[in-house]
């Protein structure tokens, strides 16, 4: 399965490639990294079939993580991804907003890893 | 015979003349004494009209008006008199050479009678022409007596009016001294005020800056909690390989450790900095000027800004761009007053798109304007270098753009005023901008506004480098 992590921290990448990679040594996980929604977007469009999982930070400068989910669930009709929305404030409002907007889940950080995984496996 | 009118009438104009000039002097007490003198005049006539001897009493007038002439020119008191008496004198000398002439030789005085009473009547009509003119000389000293009078009076009048206006000079200038003192104090007060208003200035805009140094802070610490868990877990790997004896496998896990402890050490540094830079932005002033990176600087008040308004305001989204120019190595400035004077612009950018964002909104939303492109907040931060021209030294510029309403001309002039805020009641101190200023100018640069009306607002900080 490939999955799609947009967060504008850049160490997010090494986190990932370290806490999965024993997943990406089996390859039963595959991870793609954009720094920024629009970069996610451009990369979406590339390979838009591939992607079954985006995880997506809301605070990003530019085009917010809830503007992405947006665009995502409005354009990429089929087969839609699953979006999981992570925030660090974790409050009501975003909550709301990224589940009327469609978010298949809601995790506020700090990411707990373990329970990330259980998540990856279930979809 | 004959009675003796003129010496009569001489006596008496002699003695009162006299006697009118010791009333208005210092000889008041002569007055008794020359009232005697026109008492005895009056009763020499009188003794000459009841025993009719004129004869002996002509001789008797002769010594007394004699008398009182010598006795009135040898007085020294009298000295202003003394043009007075003199116009009795050839008249006395004339009637008195005339019986005298007479006495001695009656044949000789009948033959020449007329030569003696013409002579007399001469010195008579002098007299007379004399004291006219000494009357009005007298009268004209009169006048100007009685003018200087005046003048002494209006002078004392003028004295007692002084010495009262000096007294109220002294008691306005006392009010005066008085209100001097109130006002400094007034003015001790407001300077301390305004003190007080700086550093709760700076405590507001540390308030907006908590929420966002929290959110910076988080993400640091949670990279050193998820990379110290990652090496636990990497090193226990380590061990089973090493049981292995797989070296291969070994040698790239501790490459991957160390790795992740450059990241640890890194977003420590990070989270460290954060805090710093929050202690540095409360503190007061330090008022020392070290070379800074302005591009690390300003970068890092962006994300502050940014954060802290976006835990205020969950709805608030912005696209930020930032143009760095790289070759801008460090600038001599107060880093903390500097960051401050860069925070204000830049929550002032996020103000303004925010507001227009709203408008646009409920402008969207009640127009039902499907098609048009959606409104997208920017703010852009960059900084870049002005080249140094003939007798101008290089200098550095860092702007903040946003693409909000901009300001109103009728604003523009206001802004950099201390209160002045466009923002509601209880929202904005009014200081933001007006302290920017100062810290700009204290640093030798200036702080320039460009905007279009409902196009968007720049604000450059330009510092001499």
């Amino acid at each position: 399965m490939k999955i799609l992590v947009v967060d504008d921290e850049r160490d997010i990448q090494t986190l990932f490639e370290q806490r999965f990679r024993k997943e990406i040594k089996e390859k039963s996980m595959e991870f793609a990294f954009a720094f920024s929604g629009e970069e996610a977007l451009t990369y979406l469009n590339l390979h838009e079939h591939e992607t079954v999982l985006i995880l997506s930070d809301i605070n990003m400068p530019g085009m917010s993580g809830l503007e992405l989910l947006r665009q995502i669930k409005e354009k990429y009709l089929k087969p839609p991804p699953v979006v999981m929305i992570i925030t660090a404030y974790g409050d009501a409002e975003s909550f709301d907003k990224a589940k009327q907007l469609g978010a298949d889940d809601f995790l506020t950080k700090p990411v707990d890893f373990t329970y990330l995984k259980e998540k990856f496996k279930q979809s | 015979m004959s009675l003796s009118v003129a010496p009569l009438v001489v006596s008496l104009i002699v003695t009162n003349r006299i006697r009118k000039y010791v009333r208005t002097s210092i000889l008041k007490h002569w007055e008794q004494p020359l009232k005697y003198a026109l008492f005895l005049s009056v009763m020499l006539f009188a003794a000459e009209v009841i025993f009719s001897e004129t004869e002996v009493i002509k001789w008797v007038w002769h010594a007394y008006l004699i008398a009182i002439i010598v006795f009135a020119l040898k007085q020294d008191e009298l000295r202003l008199l003394r043009m007075f008496i003199v116009a009795f004198i050839p008249f006395e000398l004339f009637s008195l050479l005339g019986d005298l002439t007479q006495l001695i030789n009656d044949s000789f005085f009948k033959d020449h009678e007329n030569y003696f009473n013409n002579a007399t009547g001469f010195s008579f009509f002098w007299m007379a022409a004399i004291l006219y003119s000494q009357n009005r000389q007298f009268k004209a000293a009169e006048k100007e007596r009685i003018k200087r009078q005046h003048e002494d009076e209006l002078n004392r009048a003028i004295a007692i009016r002084k010495v009262e206006l000096e007294v109220l000079v002294a008691e306005r200038t006392s009010e005066l001294t008085e209100q001097k003192e109130e006002l400094e104090n007034a003015l001790d007060e407001l300077r301390a005020t305004q003190t007080q208003l700086i550093q709760s200035e700076k405590m507001a805009s540390l308030g907006e800056l908590t929420a966002g140094i929290a959110h910076e802070i988080q993400n640091p610490l949670n990279f050193v909690n998820n990379f110290s868990e990652v090496n636990a877990e990497l090193i226990e790997e380590m061990q089973e390989e090493i049981e292995k004896g797989n070296m291969d496998e070994v040698k790239a896990l501790a490459k991957d450790i160390a790795d992740n402890e450059q990241k640890i050490k890194h977003h420590g540094k990070r989270a460290d900095a954060i805090v710093k830079g929050m202690l540095q932005h409360s503190r007061s002033n330090s008022g020392i000027k070290e070379p800074t990176n302005i591009n690390a600087l300003a970068d890092e008040y962006l994300r502050l800004a940014y954060h802290g308004l976006r835990a205020k305001d969950k709805s608030f989204n912005v696209t930020m761009e930032t143009h760095f120019d790289k070759s801008i190595i460090s600038v001599n400035i107060i880093p903390q007053d500097m960051g401050r004077a860069i925070l204000n612009l830049i929550t002032n950018a996020f103000y303004a798109v925010n507001e227009k964002n709203k408008l646009q909104r409920d402008i969207e939303r009640s127009e039902n304007r499907q098609g048009l492109p959606p409104y997208q907040p920017t703010v852009s931060l960059r900084t870049s270098r002005i080249s140094p021209t003939k007798g101008v030294a290089g200098k550095v510029k860092i702007s903040v753009r946003d693409n909000g309403n901009g300001i109103p001309q009728n604003a523009l002039d206001k802004i950099f005023q201390p209160f002045f805020t466009t923002k509601p009641t209880g929202e904005g101190t009014g200081l933001g901008l007006s302290l920017s200023y100062d810290i700009v100018k204290a640093h030798g640069g200036e702080l320039k506004v460009d905007t279009n009306e409902g196009q968007g607002a720049e604000f450059s900080i330009i510092l001499p480098v």
